[in-house]
């Protein structure tokens, strides 16, 4: 992993000699049979972690090596419980109309023409742990466009850009927590975890619950995506169940006659609000 | 019960989508009691993650958790951004750290009955955020601080650098490793 321990190490007793011009160390880079091993070993290690007791993760674990990006972004320490129920965690910020306009949670209609792609609709409600609806609450989505490329400077994929597409959407919560995103499906697209590695096409989510500490960030996926088994960041949680929840259904009912597909994504939102008295009821 | 959606990195490129002009400056304009507070975002290697975002949420200093719309208050006209009111206090704040892994947040002190600032810490290579605190001074009594041994309580408590400016550095892993919180059941 390191770059350290491809460099030749000199004694520091050692008079400095003049610095041979050396090759730049080679980055190793591992290869998907490398990845998909670790994938595996992960998991087998999780089921026999359930086997023998422990309870299914519902979240992946922070340290996922097979993405390699979460090796030395993962704390080390336990995390330390808070159990305080004055906490201001369990409490969270609100959003209002003043937070989003008209156009946004249709992501065909932001520029002046109309964008390249398979227009969809994806729709959905937004649950806490016992079922209750999430009202009234922010959902942020971004995505890359129908070649699989991000209106993101950093990007660096050479997949066109679409003048017509930038990604990006929100939309409030009703009344029965429900959403709805008008988009087009996003490409797959390559990173650099790994040699010929390949996400599969997802909308990253933003979400807000009644508290803090519901907040989630996650991604959907589409329904047989052959490059699931092969994705270190969908496959980093090790749960098969739980892996299923961040798939989407095709769902004939919200396919738009002549205009779009639809997609029906149901989310829960995690965190000890669950526990707390819904504050709409009773008083 | 429902199981919980799983959660899933933030990743690189939300940088164009979640971010908004004056995210991190929930302090109404020309507040007198302002306060900055601001610092670094490092690995286990001690390197800067210059793509991170922090999210913060607090009580306003009159001590009402309820929070305020309008943190990203837009604009109908251009679907633009029109920025905060100036007014209104909504509690909550949003900041990429930029290519030093430097952030800087400009908010109004917490109130005494909960003395801190609430973190959720995104990352492409978090796999799931993190929660920490901010406590810009050393409360009288504290049920989580009291329970943390010396050096791990220290790495909660703002550095004071002088008239309303604090500093808060963030240890994702290593010695000086930043106390994360769990807050589940
Ligand atoms: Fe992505």
């Amino acid at each position: 992993m390191s770059h350290a321990s491809l460099t030749p190490q000199r004694k520091s007793s050692e008079p400095a000699a003049p610095t041979p011009q050396l090759p730049a160390p080679q980055p190793v880079v591992p290869t998907q049979r490398e990845i998909s091993a670790e994938i595996s070993a992960a998991h087998a290690r999780a089921a026999e972690a359930v086997t023998a007791g422990a309870a299914p993760l519902d979240h992946p674990p922070r340290n996922f090596a097979p993405y390699r990006s979460s090796v030395l972004r993962h704390p080390r320490q336990p995390l330390v419980r808070v159990e305080d129920p004055e906490a201001a965690e369990l409490h969270g910020p609100v959003f209002g109309v003043t937070d989003v306009t008209d156009l946004d949670a249709d992501l065909t209609r932001q520029h002046l023409g109309e964008p390249l792609g398979e227009r969809i609709t994806v729709s959905g409600r937004i649950t806490d742990r016992a079922g209750r609806p999430v009202r009234g609450q922010l959902v942020e989505v971004w995505q890359a466009n129908a070649s699989g490329r991000y209106a993101h400077q950093r990007d660096q994929h050479p997949a066109p850009l679409d003048p017509h597409f930038t990604g990006v959407g929100r939309c409030l919560t009703d009344d029965q927590g429900g959403y709805r995103f008008t988009t087009i499906k996003p490409g797959a697209y390559p990173w650099r975890n790994h040699d010929n590695a390949w996400r599969p096409a997802h909308i990253h989510f933003s979400l807000f619950g009644t508290a803090f500490t519901q907040r989630l960030v996650t991604q959907m996926y589409f329904p047989g995506d052959p490059l699931f088994p092969y994705d270190p960041i969908l496959q980093s949680v090790t749960e098969p169940a739980a892996r299923e929840r961040l798939v989407a259904s095709y769902d004939h009912a919200l396919s738009v006659p002549e205009w779009s597909l639809g997609y029906r994504w149901n989310i829960v939102l995690d965190g000890p609000a669950a526990t707390l008295p819904d504050p709409e009821e009773g008083s | 019960m429902p199981r919980p959606t799983p959660s899933q990195t933030v990743g690189p490129f939300y940088g164009y989508a979640l971010p908004f002009p004056a995210g991190g400056s929930p302090a109404p304009a020309a507040h007198p009691g302002a306060v900055t507070v601001h610092g670094v975002v490092r690995d286990g290697a001690g390197v800067p993650v210059p793509d991170a975002l922090l999210e913060f949420w607090q009580a306003a200093p009159d001590g009402s958790l309820t929070g305020h719309p309008g943190s990203l208050r837009r604009d109908p006209v251009t679907g633009g951004f029109l920025g905060r009111d100036g007014v209104h206090f909504t509690g909550f704040a949003r900041v990429p750290t930029d290519a030093d892994g430097h952030w800087t947040l400009r908010t109004l002190g917490p109130p005494a009955a909960t003395p801190y600032l609430s973190v959720c810490l995104f990352a492409r290579g978090l796999m799931h955020h993190l929660y920490t605190r901010v406590y810009l001074a050393e409360p009288p009594a504290d049920a989580l601080l009291d329970a943390l041994p010396a050096d791990r309580r220290a790495t909660l408590l703002a550095g004071g650098e002088g008239e309303g400016v604090y500093h808060f550095d963030i240890h994702l892993q290593g010695e000086k490793e930043t106390v994360f919180l769990d807050f589940d059941r």
